[in-house]
């Protein structure tokens, strides 16, 4: 046999193998992977069939990778921690992947924790701002709220900005920009108490641009710590000092209760029934998509959709709740785990 | 004063120089020992819980209603696989404590259990159908929540809010401790079984086979590659060519590429062009060799070099060919070197993770892989994953991991070393 033969072979071995695919392919958010393995996990137990193969990629790069095309080597299911863009779609769709269908997984909050040693915290989303922002407006105490000098954020500690607020030095450990919580922590929270200075509002009409990058920026002054995206590291560090605050998912709060506790937030405390229904704002929703023209191509697709959005697994008392997610109202798990089962094409228009 | 008197006088400030300078290498030695130990001790002791495991014993009763088959001579393997095993457990508990009856009660009795239990009972009832219609004491896997507590990690002074086993759970658990119902034992499914996400199902067999197989797919590629460039650049190529100049420079600034770099070339060169399926270990292997051959090739340039001239001249002299001189001479004395070079370079291969984030092998993967094929993980990135999960039992499984990976790679040392031993030529 000539090399030539030999080399042409192999790569036909090669492309035969990876053509034909036994397990389910899954990429997708960080935050839905803790939720995703242990349905797969479950799946693969019960069935007998391999158990899917989930790959932590982030929110953007699994579906960056998930709308590649509709190739057997493409994923076939994405998790999301947050609902896909519009552009996503549009790219999705140039690219073949037209059918779509969305599922809610549930909730996750994000807990402003600190030791349970520590003094108690009661933030309101504008104190977050004034706490962690970059540039902060130049008067924030009396009612000059439409004065619209920006400074560099002067707040050192906590009393400053809420004289009801404990007597620390502002210190709080958080996740770097790659991380989903991070983008959770500053549009849901620091843009959050943004907004309600009335000319930051007006700002996002007329220079949307502008307004992000001062709605958006978290101050570099060594009062917010990057610590990168290992939770179990923050943990420790509050243990052991007791002033500082760390941000980070829910699960770990509720995993290390004995440890730290959550601060409460617009006097709400962080608890399973206040993240359901928004009154903890600090929270998102957690998606994961499927690519219909997979379903029969691979096997054991529809039984493990059907597995995710079972009651015993994403309902309130499924495994997943165990876990530490936040599951979704009841109509709404009625209506995506149908979707689900009848494979409903997503309209992002509608 | 003549030059005797000077040295003399100069010489009790050398002396003390030079004790000086011993003491700081010793001091030295000793700082990077301290850590070294620090860090060893640290990993052992927080790694100790992840080698027992909380087992409860159960009376199961395998009757044909609670399985909901009919009584049959012979079953069906299938028959068996799809029966619901939970209600064993569910009966054998609620028989245990009769006098638990609400609904939240019972499934905080329930969650004593390890979710996984239900399937070891299946793979029971599959080995041996004959337990159909019997009553059987079986020890099954607690929860990673009551086995934290049990191996006392979890204080119970506690307020109940605060930890995760509630008041009711724990006076189960002592009274099922008063039967002797409750026992630790070895845990040897974290040596045969892959990743799971409940702590107490985990295991690293799965990591510890991609691993074992991505290394023997860098190994068998990068090392004759690797020697065979070696030996062309020292031996045959032409000297002050400015083609083989810039071949070396390259060589050279290769080594020194962070690893992720490789990680994107896999991607776009062997997944997306010759279409290498994702996180198999052949993907990761390949792109591993690609950042193990400088070294390799650096290091056995350096070996080749150290061969003495002598002996290349003698065997020409005595009429051997450039090749046999090469391969019965120079290559065998050049192995020593040649070995640790390529240890050094597989061992940097074995802990990293970065350039195998691109070609996804930073996954779940819950099947042991069995083949070159299959998707897997590695060491690495088991450990990884496990520090970065919630459950307060993954935090000795991260330790016990890292001692896995450490023996893997002291194994690895010690096969070099007995290897160097055997070629090793002295003169």
């Amino acid at each position: 046999m000539s090399i030539k033969k030999i080399i042409t072979l192999a790569l036909v071995t090669i492309t035969a193998i990876s053509q034909a695919r036994e397990h389910i392919e899954i990429v997708g958010s960080s935050t839905v992977f803790p939720f995703a393995t242990v349905v797969a996990e479950t799946f693969g137990k019960k069935t007998g069939l391999p158990t899917p193969k989930i790959e932590s990629t982030g929110s953007g790069g699994g579906i960056k990778l998930f709308c590649k095309g509709n190739g057997i080597d493409t994923p076939d299911i994405t998790n999301a921690s947050r609902r896909i863009k519009e552009k996503e779609f549009e790219k999705c769709h140039k690219n073949g992947v037209t059918n779509i269908t969305e599922v809610l997984v549930g909730f996750d909050g994000i807990a402003i924790a600190n030791s349970k040693s520590g003094p108690n915290f009661n933030l309101s989303l504008k104190e977050m701002y004034l706490a962690l922002a970059a540039k902060v407006p130049a008067n924030t105490t009396d009612g000059g709220q439409n004065k619209k000098d920006l400074v560099n954020n002067p707040f050192t500690h906590w009393n400053q900005i809420n004289k009801n607020l404990p007597a620390v030095k502002i210190k709080v450990l958080g996740p770097p920009p790659t991380s989903g919580t991070r983008d959770a922590l500053q549009e849901i929270a620091i843009e959050g108490g943004c907004k309600t200075f009335p000319f930051m509002e007006a700002m996002k009409k007329k220079n949307k641009k502008q307004y992000k990058r001062l709605c958006h920026t978290v101050r570099e002054d060594g009062h917010f710590i990057e610590m990168g995206e290992n939770d179990n590291l923050i943990i420790q560090k509050l243990v052991n000092d007791k002033n500082t605050l760390g941000i980070f998912g829910f699960s770990f709060l509720n995993q290390n209760a004995d440890k730290v506790k959550g601060s409460r937030v617009n006097d709400n405390p962080i608890t399973f029934e206040n993240i359901a229904n928004g009154s903890y704002p600090v929270s998102r929703p957690l998606y994961f998509y499927v690519k219909n023209s997979h379903r029969g191509k691979v096997k054991g697709m529809d039984e493990f959709i059907a597995e995710f959005v079972d009651e015993n697994t994403f309902g309130e008392e499924g495994y997943l709740v165990d876990k530490g997610l936040i599951p979704s109202s009841k109509d709404k798990r009625k209506k995506f785990a149908n979707d689900a089962r009848n494979a409903t094409n997503l309209n992002l228009y509608k | 004063m003549n030059n005797t008197q000077i040295v003399q006088k100069s010489l009790k400030k050398r002396y003390a120089k030079e004790r000086r300078f011993k003491i700081y290498g010793v001091f030295s030695i000793i700082v990077s020992l301290a850590f070294l130990l620090f860090l060893l001790v640290d990993i052992v002791l927080k790694s100790t819980p992840a080698f027992t495991q909380t087992y409860i014993k159960l009376d199961i009763d395998f009757s044909y209603k609670v399985l909901n088959i009919d009584p049959k001579p012979n079953y069906t393997k299938d028959e068996l696989f799809k029966s619901s095993y939970r209600n064993l457990i569910s009966k054998a508990l609620y028989q245990l404590f009769p006098d638990v009856s609400s609904r939240k009660q019972k499934r905080a009795l329930r969650k004593l259990i390890s979710s996984g239990a239900q399937y070891h009972l299946r793979d029971l009832v599959i080995e041996r159908p004959q337990l159909i219609g019997t009553s059987q004491s079986v020890w099954v896997l607690a929860d990673d929540d009551i086995d934290t507590f049990f191996k006392g990690l979890i204080d119970r002074n506690l307020p109940e809010a605060d930890r995760r086993i509630k008041d009711i759970q724990i006076t189960w658990i002592d009274k099922l401790q008063s039967k002797d119902r409750i026992k630790r034992q070895f845990n040897a499914s974290f040596l045969t079984s892959g990743d799971s996400r409940e702590p107490e199902q985990a295991g690293i067999l799965g990591a510890l086979k991609g691993s074992l197989y991505t290394m023997l797919v860098t190994l068998l590629l990068s090392f004759p590659i690797g020697v065979a460039a070696a030996v062309y650049l020292e031996e045959f190529a032409p000297k002050n060519n400015w083609w083989i100049d810039v071949i070396e420079v390259n060589i050279n600034n290769l080594a020194a590429v962070p690893s992720i770099v490789f990680g994107i070339l896999g991607l776009a060169v062997y997944i997306n062009l010759f279409g290498v399926p994702r996180s198999a270990p052949l993907a990761g292997g390949l792109v591993l060799s690609l950042m193990t051959l400088p070294t390799i090739i650096i290091a056995t340039r350096a070996a080749i070099k150290s061969v003495p001239p002598s002996i290349r001249e003698a065997a020409l002299g005595l009429g051997a060919s450039k090749i046999q001189v090469i391969t019965h001479h120079v290559l065998p004395l050049a192995m020593p070197g040649i070995l640790t070079g390529s240890i050094i370079g597989m061992a940097q291969a074995l802990g990293e993770s970065a350039p195998l984030l691109m070609i996804g092998m930073v996954a779940f993967v819950a099947d042991i892989p069995q083949g070159f094929f299959d998707p897997s993980t590695v060491l690495p990135v088991q450990i990884y994953i496990w520090s970065d999960s919630p459950e307060r039992a993954f935090i000795a499984l991260t330790s016990a991991a890292i001692i896995v990976l450490l023996i893997f790679l002291f194994l690895m040392n010690l096969l070099a070393v007995l290897l160097r031993n055997k070629f090793e030529t002295k003169w």
